[in-house]
């Protein structure tokens, strides 16, 4: 039973179905996992009583004969989504003691596939960071070490750095995460699993802790390809909620999985391999292009000229739509209050305290970008640069099917690197703001081991709702690259 | 004819826009689900994106949307086949989200056009420049406690259409004129109800002034939340004086926000902003652009009302009514439809003496409205009906409509019951007359001297002894002729 916690979600779906064992000892099996790996700071609340309830429940349907695609599987929800009793920090001091009424319509589709909910999963403060270096809750660690330095504790990423190092530790069986500019894809490429960012519209953002609206997106984390598209399937869908949500129907993702990627067009972009690459970034990739190319499909170089635009661009629109999303914390209905001496005294003080550095940073450029005077120099001018940036991909797309990327620049570093300028943290998403900005489906997968032993992941990007095409060409270089590396001692 | 304010240095012209915040008439909020209803109890209509709860969203309400269209389409204006929703940032305890969702460079509503019909009976077009949907804030209720306040977000997300003019008035009088007519229009659309008292009309007033014969335009208040169209031209009026007085102490005048404090009938700046209020206004990126389809808008268009202008001009070339009577018939749309029950098939001008006098004195005079009123149309066109076919003199009529108040009868009954029945009977009127000159020889014998004035007296005292309803006319034809035949 020990090694229940290893399997992926379809073998678990499978084996249960089969009666080999049930949903609650699942479950149990990771709330042992969860207490035994508590080290890793990875859950800001675990729920094991709201757990065995669930999975209890997911028992019976399944024996009724009434199980849902998901049912009795143990998940852990980033704790940007609103959970209905459950408290709902965004891993920020501002939110203390917020337990929502309401349950997000991710998290809400998630269990009526029958999902079990383990806790609430560490992120950066209201999803802001490449590190989970910026949650008021404390740092997450990634599960994985370097060979040279076993000792050294290195960063899972970020913003879903709680998720992708939970999958990676099997301390659950997949995770919710939410991408912003890089928010699923680097962590996970960071802790060795797989992630994706759905199209934006995909999933809807109702009750999700807002950062940057036009950005923000929902998607699964979890061990495999497969996972993913499972995982998927029962969170995406049309949201009258939300108005951004797009009204299309949901395909179902795990068939797209055919293994059969002959005659696709695969882009590789020239302005994704800068002088200075990291070399084994490089590798991972080049060898991702011949694992493609022996698989059939043809790789062919584009250009997306418009990328070095992509990560100022980000951080003038997300910052702005953030300074304005995060005004509503303000000391007056829920949360934190530090008294004032006046109104204004009060929200002056209640923010201070409230937020952290890095939140506080993004606030402050946001409201600067959008002032009147530089509106039209910073948000008006990025918003068209955004526009260019999604033209290159539409461009591209008109002779591709799919483009390869790194995910990141580099494997996970340590704690406290990358700290001492803000510009340094924000380059790890370098290769995944584009897509974001475009609105892109991305999905990040473990391609390959650094010299020092640390997952590399590679990025694939589809068209605007060809999730399918994406999922088809993971899944191919999934079995060839034949990663089943696991962080020491899990 | 233009209305001029006298100053030391020459004679001054006021100019005029007004920014009108009118609540949409609609179930729910702008973007929530929430009612909307005046009156609950605190924080009664709330839902958790009025709240600004974390995670929630905004979604328009469609209806707001066709109300918004509708009045635009009231006000003669183009409609915006795209418009687009903006946030308006700034802090305060009773907005939840800390913006305001608004319209800012694509209303929904674009330039439009607003006749206002003054006293001496012309008509003035004044330009709207522009109509936009944006939420309510709650309420701050700094009176319940000591030290702190009460926040009531009933209002917060209700939808507002703030509709803009051109600085096109001159007077205070044609601002009241203005928002006279603007309320009319809102109230026969059914898009506001137009209560200024209840908050779900609000008005802010910019005003400026320049000498007379200048085409400038100079720095401009803007007076806050004036809650009657009184008070706003009382303030209009009491602003530019301000202005007046300062120019021409050589001093200047800063843009500023002002409040008009009723009771002493004066405006003050607000209480000063240490930081001037820099909006950050961008599009919301929770919504989409809001799109409206030709077709959309062609419906609505198809189901408009008659408004008050075309229905106005109508009652003065289908019923004959002068432009003043015609206006004052057309102010609602209830009165309008009450003036033309009565009117149909009848003597038009004589319907619109009998509703705009005593009808409307009876309206004023009791617990009377449109749905309620004090003789219905039916009965009050019966009533002109008897004295079109003789039953009733003028002034019997006048008692039979105080009875029809009072009982509420038909007036055929209230005739047969009191006897008020007009008498037409030359026998016995002239019986009537008869006994009235035998017992007044000497009065009978001063008109024969030549004294007419005193034939008045004479009908009176017969008047008197026939309770009023001998006719008229009859009586005194009838009266020459024994006096003076």
């Amino acid at each position: 039973m020990s090694n229940l916690t290893h399997l992926t979600i379809a073998q678990a779906l499978k084996s249960m179905d089969k009666g080999e064992f049930t949903a609650t000892e699942l479950t149990q099996a990771h709330i042992e996992a969860m207490a035994a790996r508590r080290s890793l700071n990875a859950y800001i609340t675990e729920t094991p009583e709201l757990a065995l309830g669930q999975a209890k429940a997911a028992d019976d349907r399944r024996r009724a004969g009434t199980a849902g695609g998901l049912e009795g599987i143990p998940l852990g929800i980033k704790d940007l989504f609103c959970t209905k009793g459950v408290l709902t920090t965004a891993a920020s001091h501002i939110l203390d003691g917020f337990t929502p009424q309401y349950e997000s319509t991710v998290s809400a589709n998630l269990l009526k596939a029958g999902a079990v909910t383990l806790g609430k999963l560490n992120l950066d403060e209201f999803a802001m960071g490449s590190s989970n270096m910026t949650s008021h809750y404390g740092a997450v660690e990634n599960p994985w070490k370097r060979t040279s330095d076993p000792a050294a504790r290195l960063v899972p990423g970020g913003s879903s750095g709680g998720s992708a190092a939970a999958v990676s530790a099997r301390i659950a069986m997949g995770a919710t995460g939410t991408d912003t500019g890089g928010s699923i894809r680097q962590p996970a490429a960071f802790c060795g699993i797989t992630g994706i960012k759905p199209t934006y519209g995909r999933c809807s953002r109702w009750g999700i802790v807002a950062f940057a609206s036009s950005l923000d997106q929902a998607g699964p984390m979890a061990r495999t390809v497969e996972d993913c598209a499972l995982m998927l399937n029962a969170m995406a869908g049309h949201d009258p909620k939300d108005s951004t949500s797009a009204p299309m129907p949901v395909p179902d993702f795990a068939k797209a999985l055919t293994g059969d990627i002959r005659g696709l067009k695969v882009g590789i972009p020239l302005e994704y391999r800068p002088d200075g690459l990291n070399a084994e970034v490089l590798k991972v990739w080049e060898q991702g292009i011949e694992w493609l190319r022996a698989a059939g499909a043809t790789p062919v170089e584009i250009s997306l000229p418009h990328t070095k635009y992509a990560l100022p661009t980000y951080y003038i629109v997300a910052p702005a739509e953030a300074s304005s999303n995060l005004a509503r914390y303000d000391g007056v209905r829920f949360g934190l209050r530090v008294p004032g001496t006046s109104l204004d005294d009060m929200y002056k003080k209640t923010r201070a305290a409230g937020f952290g550095k890095e939140v506080r940073r993004r606030i402050m450029i946001g409201t600067y970008v959008l002032s009147a005077g530089y509106y039209d120099a910073y948000y008006a001018k990025a918003q068209k640069v955004r526009r260019m940036i999604a033209e290159d991909f539409r461009k591209a797309f008109e002779t591709v099917d799919v483009i390869l990327t790194p995910t990141a620049p580099s494997a996970a570093f340590g704690m406290g690197e990358n700290m001492d300028d803000p510009v340094t943290m924000w380059l790890n998403d370098v290769f995944t703001i584009p897509t974001s900005l475009a609105g892109l489906p991305g999905l990040s997968l473990p391609a390959g081991l650094s010299s020092d032993g640390l997952p590399l992941g590679l990025q694939l990007i589809g068209r605007p709702f060809d999730e399918e095409t994406v999922f088809k060409v993971a899944g191919v270089m999934e079995s060839a690259a034949q990663f089943t590396a696991a962080p020491e001692g899990i | 004819m233009a209305y001029l304010i006298q100053g030391e240095t020459g004679d001054w012209e006021i100019v005029i826009g007004l920014e009108v915040h009118a609540q949409v008439i609609s179930n729910a909020k702008l973007f929530s689900g929430a009612a909307t209803t005046f009156g609950a109890e605190p924080n009664d209509q709330v839902s958790f994106v009025d709240a600004g709860f974390p995670g929630m969203l905004p979604v328009i309400n469609e209806t707001c949307v066709e109300q918004a269209v509708r009045t635009g389409l009231g006000l003669k204006a183009a409609i915006n086949l795209k418009s687009v929703f903006a946030r308006k940032n700034y802090f305060y305890a009773d907005l939840p989200q800390g913006y305001q969702i608004s319209q800012y460079e694509l209303p929904v509503v674009g330039e439009g056009e607003l006749l206002i019909d003054l006293a001496d009976g012309s008509s003035r077009a004044i330009g709207i420049e522009r109509l936009h949907l944006e939420q309510d804030a709650g309420k701050s209720i700094h009176d319940m406690h000591a030290t702190k306040s009460f926040i009531d977000l009933n209002r917060s997300g209700v939808a507002l259409m703030e509709i803009v003019s051109k600085p096109d008035m001159r007077s205070p009088e044609e601002a009241g004129a203005y928002l006279t007519k603007l309320r009319s229009i809102l109230r026969y659309l059914g898009t506001c109800d137009g209560n200024m008292q209840e908050g779900s009309m609000r008005c802010d007033a910019n005003v400026s002034v320049r000498p007379k014969g200048s085409t400038e335009l100079r720095t401009r208040c803007e007076i806050k939340n004036v809650n009657s169209i009184r008070f706003v031209q009382q303030a209009i009026e009491y602003e530019a004086r301000r202005h007046i007085e300062v120019y021409e102490s050589g001093g200047t005048i800063n843009q500023e926000t002002r409040l008009f404090d009723s009771g002493r009938g004066e405006t003050r700046s607000m209480r000063s902003k240490e930081h001037a209020h820099d909006y950050r206004y961008f599009p919301d990126p929770d919504l989409l652009p809001l799109v409206v389809s030709q077709d959309f808008v062609d419906a609505i268009k198809a189901t408009l009302p008659e408004l008050p202008d075309d229905k106005k001009a109508r009652f003065m070339a289908e019923y004959g009514l002068n432009a003043y009577d015609a206006g004052v018939m057309v102010a609602e749309r209830a009165s309008a439809d009450f003036f033309e029950a009565v009117a149909k098939g009848r003597d038009a001008k004589k319907a619109a003496n009998w509703v705009m006098g005593d009808f409307f004195a009876a309206m004023n005079s009791g617990d009377y409205s449109w749905e309620k009123p004090p003789v219905s149309a039916a009965n009050l066109g019966r009533m002109i009906d008897l004295i079109e076919d003789g039953t009733l003199s003028g002034r019997l009529a006048k008692d039979v409509f105080q009875f029809m108040v009072a009982e509420g009868k038909d007036p055929a009954v209230i005739v047969a019951e009191k006897g008020l029945k007009q008498v037409t009977d030359t026998g016995a009127i002239e019986k009537a007359i008869d006994e009235v000159i035998a017992a007044n020889p000497d009065k009978v014998a001063e008109v024969q001297a030549g004294k007419d004035k005193l034939i008045g007296w004479f009908v009176g005292q017969v008047m008197k002894s026939t309770q009023g309803k001998a006719n008229p006319g009859m009586l005194n034809e009838l009266i020459v002729k024994k006096l003076k035949g």
